[in-house]
């Protein structure tokens, strides 16, 4: 285990001028300043300076979504991820310190062996209802790991995608070729919620990559992206799994690294960050790093053959890590207005987080749902027949926002992988 | 009174017991804003009425505790530091009435409300609230009347103060009074609306307030102007409003902040000019194509060395993003951002610009200079490390003979931050002593027992600048 440091040099960047209050969520639902990104810098600088003890921080700090909205706005550019995430590390050692030994197994079955092991989460169900279903939720109820867990867990399981059955599946192959003269090669990264849970959207984006004029690989050796081990302070892990995915993709010569989900994308563009001063993984990380890109980056470098006009009224609500770590904005937008019939209307406080970010649903339910809330409201102002995301986790948290709000039958959520295969007239 | 006998007595008046915060990392939530000094309170309390708020202040008074009233905590003079303890009056979470009367062409708002979100709804009326404070998107109404606070349309529209016409305050004995109206006019005894704004809530809380409302201009045009001389943009600015033009805005940066934005985000500015100046024309269309003939010829008749003009609305964002740029691109070398408003008359702004020249040289600092020029409420901004205890104290050195600058050239302290904490120790410097004790009688008459934002305004005996937080 590192000996986890608060990131106390990084707090005096921030001039506490307030401009990220009115961007952040939590600040918007829970109303102190406690909450806020400004709130929160200054506790982890007080509690560094050992006026505030960690106990007292970790509330403020756990009910942060992660969202990165503040770093947008910062007219100074605070790092303030990197203060997070010390504080996470920082607040998880000092936990584990206190675990019974039967936590830290639980702690470490998830992040260690589950999540990064596909055969295990299929088996499981996946995600949330795979937490659900395998009994973890009673062993960690009685572990008192999530000593949150909330009552309305079920409420996930009817947003649940169909997702492809382990029969129906088909064992996903290595190479899929361009269908016409080959543009770019490209390594797909598939996640491993994403590739159990919403398998068919990897499936669609692998098929949309090569309509579009791509070669596509999907090697075996890559791994999970590392992105909750990381929101849960879980340093040590994340390393592990960034050297594993950097090896393997390494090994080829990709144009592009390319994946269809907006929270491990942004994980994988800041795998530098990771190995700040480590003469041998920093730059491999660095290199790694800049392959890596959302699909809507490229397929809007290139020309998808739409078939069919979707006359449907949409909005998209952006992920978080898509528009404030990846910094792709515009081509989600450029690709949805490219599709013939398409009336796109901008969802009004888009880029206020949806309350999904990685598992904060599952951990803080009520928070979550009071941010959802809010979301919701802005939705029904524009009304629209369906919500375009482009992460697993936005997606769950705006199907259950629709499902809350009784709309089910009129509002779909789709991946916008999902809404091109459909223009694209596939399966 | 120890802090749990007076949160006993708080909850007697709350209806919503979470509004009172008392845990540590609360408390340490509100012991800062966006100037310097940390100050730990007793108690946080976010009231949402008038009659709450008079119950808190009613109590603070018998038992003689201090109460900070507090917005979003962007005051960049210290206003709502709870300096002597006590009780932190978060009045931002109160902004349930924002009501725009066309009819009357007035808001009628909570203290809560953002400054931004007025001007939103007034637009919805084809109607404007001027006042632009560069932080209305975070800052309260609330805390904007408490410090009078101005923004680059200030030259054209004035500020804060001369949009408020009625308030509704709680006095430091914890009764509710109204001043002025719902008209332009009124002249009935004193003017306690104007006094109450800009009294940096040492006077009374304001719990509602009525502001005129402007019609919309038709449109505006933004140009930027390249001088080799500061001299030469300063006669240019002069001689732009003695033609009978009022630009909405008129804003400098000087060639430390060109540079530091090139260095920054290259957008192809000249690094060697003296000062860029920015102009906004607003009015009737056809009006301000003939301003800008106008204000084109009078620059180039003076010897500006280049005009850029905006042709269109992208063209006119791009044009002020070298302007927003400044902050983020200042602070890139060292991260404390000494932010003041000194504010001298428009025909000694070269003058200021020099003498600015001579303290960043005395004192080894970095200064760069921005701000509103059309009003004379230049921004010396000074970057440095609060942690270098050594720097801080040339920093303060600098900072004092800049506010000695002002008022020589027959400025003032403050255009629009106002004074508390910061600028205290130099009031008597502009005011005289019969001149601040006449203020401190009628703080005294207000507030007996001195207990709303104490500290503020008045400098304590032997107090100095300071610029760090410890």
């Amino acid at each position: 285990m590192t000996n986890a440091k608060l990131a106390y040099e990084e707090t005096f960047d921030c001039v506490q001028c307030g401009y990220c209050l009115p961007a952040c969520p939590t600040y918007v639902t829970m109303k102190t300043e406690t909450h806020s990104p400004r709130g929160r810098i200054n506790l982890v600088k007080v509690a560094a300076e050992g006026k505030l003890s960690l106990s007292e921080l970790e509330d403020p700090i756990n009910m942060c979504l992660g969202c990165r909205a503040c770093e947008v706005v910062c007219p100074t550019n605070v790092q303030y991820g990197k203060i997070l995430e010390s504080a996470k590390a920082v607040l998880l050692e000092e936990k584990k310190k206190g675990m019974s030994k039967r936590a830290r197994l639980f702690q470490a079955f998830f992040f260690d062996t589950m999540l990064p092991n596909k055969k295990m989460l299929k088996a499981a169900g996946v995600g949330v209802a795979a937490y659900q279903k395998s009994g973890l939720e009673t062993i960690a109820r009685k572990t008192k790991l999530l000593n949150t867990l909330p009552e309305k867990l079920q409420s996930f399981e009817k947003v649940l995608p169909d997702a492809e059955g382990l029969s129906k599946r088909k064992k996903r192959k290595t190479y899929y070729p361009a269908k016409n003269e080959p543009v770019f090669n490209i390594g797909f990264f598939t996640g491993c919620v994403m590739d159990t849970m919403f398998s068919s959207i990897n499936t669609k984006s692998i098929e949309l990559l090569q309509q579009a004029g791509c070669d596509v690989t999907v090697i075996k050796e890559q791994t999970c992206c590392g992105a909750l081990q990381n929101h849960s302070g879980e340093l040590d892990k994340t390393r592990e799994l960034a050297k594993r995915n950097i090896k393997a993709f390494e090994q080829y010569d990709f144009d592009f690294v390319v994946n269809s989900i907006g929270g491990c994308g942004a994980m994988l563009v800041e795998y530098d960050h990771l190995f700040h001063g480590d003469s041998e993984w920093e730059e491999r990380a660095r290199r790694f790093s800049k392959k890596n890109v959302d699909i809507s980056v490229i397929l809007n470098q290139l020309s998808l053959p739409y078939k069919k006009a979707v006359n449907e009224v949409v909005t998209y609500q952006p992920s978080c890590h898509m528009s404030n770590v990846q910094k792709t904005v515009r081509e989600p937008v450029n690709l949805i207005k490219s599709i013939p019939g398409i009336h796109l209307v901008e969802l009004p406080q888009k880029d206020m987080c949806c309350g999904s970010a990685g598992i904060y649903n599952v951990i803080h339910y009520e928070k979550s749902m009071e941010i959802l809330d809010e979301k919701m409201k802005s939705v029904k102002k524009i009304t629209p027949k369906v919500i375009v995301t482009t992460n697993p986790g936005c997606h769950l948290q705006m199907k259950l926002g629709v499902e809350r709000e009784g709309l089910t039958n009129e509002i779909r959520v789709v991946h916008l992988v999902e809404l091109l295969a459909e223009a694209c007239g596939m399966g | 009174m120890d802090t749990e006998k007076l949160v006993d007595l708080l909850k007697e008046v709350i209806v919503d017991h979470e509004c009172i915060l008392t845990d540590n990392a609360d408390l340490h939530s509100y012991s800062y804003d966006a100037s310097f000094g940390v100050h730990v309170p007793d108690v946080v309390i976010m009231a949402k009425s008038t009659i709450e708020v008079s119950n808190i202040i009613k109590l603070a008074n018998e038992h003689e505790i201090p109460v900070y009233p507090r917005g979003q905590g962007t005051s960049l003079s210290g206003g709502p530091l709870p300096v002597k303890g006590g009780i932190v009056l978060d009045l931002s979470k109160w902004k349930d009435k924002l009501v725009i009367d066309p009819g009357d062409m007035v808001a009628v708002v909570s203290p809560g409300v953002l400054t931004a979100q007025i001007n939103n709804a007034a637009l919805e009326h084809g109607l404007i609230y001027p006042p632009d404070p560069s932080s209305s998107h975070v800052s309260t109404i609330g805390g904007n009347l408490a410090e009078n606070s101005g923004g680059p349309r200030g030259l054209k529209y004035g500020v804060t103060k001369d949009y408020v016409i009625g308030l509704e305050v709680v006095t430091p004995e914890g009764e509710i009074i109204r001043t002025g109206g719902r008209t332009v006019k009124n002249v009935t005894g004193y003017d306690l609306t104007k006094l109450i704004v800009g009294s940096e809530g040492t006077l009374g809380v304001i719990t509602e307030a009525t502001l005129r409302l402007f019609p919309k201009p038709q449109a505006t045009q933004t140009l930027m102007v390249l001088f080799e001389d500061v001299v030469v943009a300063g006669k240019a600015i002069t001689n732009i409003l003695s033609s009978g033009i009022l630009p909405s805005k008129m804003e400098i940066m000087d060639q430390a902040s060109i540079i530091a934005v090139e260095d920054y985000q290259p957008m192809g500015l000249p690094t060697d000019v003296d000062a860029l100046v920015l102009i906004e024309l607003d009015g009737h269309l056809a009006a301000i194509k003939d301003e800008l003939k106008q204000v084109i010829e009078v620059c180039k008749s003076v010897g500006s060395r280049e005009i850029n003009v905006a042709q269109t609305k992208q063209e006119e964002a791009e044009l002020w993003k070298a302007r927003k740029l400044v902050s983020p691109a200042i602070v890139r070398v060292k991260p404390t951002k000494i932010s003041e408003d000194a504010t001298v008359p428009r025909s000694q702004i070269p003058e200021m610009f020099k003498r600015l020249q001579q303290i960043k040289a005395k004192y080894q600092v970095d200064l760069v200079v921005f701000g509103h020029v059309g009003d004379g409420n230049l921004h010396p901004n000074i970057i440095a490390d609060k942690r270098d205890h050594e720097e801080m104290r040339s920093v303060e050195k600098a900072v004092e003979e800049i506010f000695r600058a002002a008022i020589e050239l027959g400025g003032t302290l403050s255009g629009e931050h106002g004074i508390g904490t910061l600028k205290a120790p130099f009031m008597e410097m502009e005011l005289g002593e019969v001149g601040l004790e006449m203020m401190k009688r009628i703080k005294r008459s207000w507030d007996p027992n001195n207990i709303l934002n104490p500290g503020k305004i008045f400098p304590e005996p032997g107090q100095r600048l300071v610029l760090t937080d410890d």
